[in-house]
């Protein structure tokens, strides 16, 4: 993706059954229109801004007071509605803290779809660059999409200019492309664990919200792992005691939440960049590479 | 769930706001600042929905820093609140209008201290006191009371802290601390933080 911007190849997107998004052309989006970031991105007139061939399948006919863009911008005989066969389920534990050791993010792998444990070994928790990692919870699809699309604009922001987008605006910069999709059925909620100048931490959200500090904890079982987290939770923590506080809170909430489960993944960011520790299961607590006979 | 407040005094308008930035039950953050300084007199505290809130303050607050840099003076208080309120009422109507609720407090050198009360219907209202969220329903009322036009700044204060009290009496939520600024024509002073202990 991000070489084909540098080398400014353009790909003619199928149009005829999609609409792009934006093309609502008048609709009042309080998104610059302007390529702000000096991203040299194709900005038509009718893109709204947005650096993306980004089309979006209309969505079903909304009868909801306050109409956001898509719904109320889709012609009923036209419509392609998109039957899903599962229900939409958010469920997952995230965490990410901050102490004097810098940045522990840490996740289960279950994803979930209804009352099914789709896969048991999701990684929820993907590095963005060196020294960038980002949790994820809500939709996998709309999370995985938006994890790359990040990923490419920071690495065109990192080759245009030198150097690495600072992580208070990466989160801005994703909260403004998030914008725009507020009020469908899009759900992201990204927790971004990162350094630079000092261990950061910064919670984005499709809902727009975009908040900064020292603990965040996301997802269906996020009340179980604060519960956790909030007891034993200090800045003199050492590194030990960290990584294990972190599996703690999510194997506590695994055990709470239907949704949340099979393992946990751990990053720890400092100035040098991030670790991941083994994938250790919640459940027999060993080590991915252990084997031990079954008792039957 | 969120809590603003605005007391305007003689020659000065002291406004609060609480700090808890919550996401469905939780609450993920406890010292999130609500207030954005649209100018050195200027100050607009905004509530309601999540990324609303952030969006539309800072596209105001960004358009106010435009006027000035344009037109080399600021924007009063007033104007201000009622471009604010045009835009508000611009979106309205709009497919995405802005569900947020607003308190503009300012000082004008000709005019003297102004507090001014918006909310998502894009109304406008000069008053003396002000409160937004569930928490105006049991503070109005002390406010009502205990209101003189000639209030000191401590008792102002005081007055503030009554209402304070008041919500951590009665709100079944917690709102553990709030924080508190002052703007007179000297500009906008940080006050101390108002924290309540447990009942």
């Amino acid at each position: 993706m991000a070489l084909e911007d540098v080398c400014s190849f353009k790909e003619r997107p199928v149009q005829h059954k999609w609409f792009s998004f934006s093309s609502l052309g008048d609709a009042a989006i309080p998104f610059p229109k302007s390529d702000y970031y000096n991203l040299r991105l194709e900005t038509s007139e009718n893109n709204c801004g947005v650096p993306l061939h980004f089309f979006i399948p209309p969505l079903p006919h909304s009868s909801s007071f306050i109409n956001r863009p898509l719904s109320s911008f889709c012609p009923p005989k036209n419509s392609m509605t998109v039957q899903r066969p599962f229900r939409l389920a958010h469920g997952t534990t995230t965490l990410g803290f901050i102490f004097q050791g810098g940045v522990i993010a840490a996740a289960d792998t279950r994803a979930s779809a209804g009352g099914l444990v789709a896969c048991p070994a999701v990684h929820k928790i993907t590095p963005i660059h060196s020294h960038l990692v980002v949790t994820s919870s809500g939709s996998g699809a709309d999370c995985m999409l938006w994890e790359r699309i990040l990923i490419r604009e920071i690495r065109l922001y990192q080759l245009r200019h030198g150097h690495r987008l600072s992580i208070r605006a990466t989160a801005k910069l994703l909260s403004s492309m998030l914008h725009p999709f507020k009020g469908t059925e899009m759900c992201v909620a990204l927790t971004l664990c990162g350094w630079d100048n000092g261990p950061k931490l910064i919670y984005v959200c499709s809902d727009g919200a975009r908040l900064q500090g020292d603990v965040f904890s996301v997802g269906s079982g996020s009340p179980y792992a604060y519960g956790v987290l909030d007891r034993e939770l200090r800045w003199s923590l050492s590194k030990g005691e960290a990584i294990s506080l972190a599996r703690e809170a999510v194997f506590r909430a695994t055990h709470r939440d239907a949704y949340s489960g099979n393992n946990v993944d751990l990053f720890h960011i400092t100035a040098q960049g991030w670790i991941v520790t083994v994938m250790r299961s919640v459940k027999t607590n060993l080590c991915a590479h252990e084997k031990k006979p079954r008792n039957l | 769930m969120e809590y603003l407040i605005g007391i305007q005094g003689p020659d000065f308008v002291l406004v609060a706001a609480d700090n808890v930035a919550a996401s469905s039950i939780i609450q993920m953050k406890h010292d999130y600042d609500k207030m954005f300084k649209l100018s050195e007199k200027i100050l607009l505290l905004c509530v309601g929905e999540a990324g609303d809130t952030v969006q539309f303050a800072e596209y105001i607050q960004k358009n106010v820093q435009l006027y000035k840099m344009r037109n080399g003076y600021e924007l009063s208080p007033a104007a201000a609140a009622n471009f604010t309120r045009k835009n508000l009422a611009d979106y309205l109507r709009s497919r995405t209008p802005y569900h947020v609720n607003l308190l503009l407090a300012g000082y004008d050198d000709t005019d003297g201290p102004g507090l001014y009360y918006m909310d998502y219907l894009s109304s406008l209202a000069k008053a003396p006191f002000a409160a937004h969220g569930y928490g105006a329903y049991l503070t109005l009322s002390i406010l009502d009371r205990y209101y003189r036009p000639d209030l000191s700044r401590d008792e102002a204060v005081d007055l503030l802290k009554k209402c304070a009290e008041e919500l951590n009496k009665r709100f079944i939520l917690n709102l553990p601390s709030f924080t508190v600024r002052l703007i007179d024509k000297e500009g906008i002073h940080d006050l101390e933080k108002l924290t309540l202990g447990a009942k």
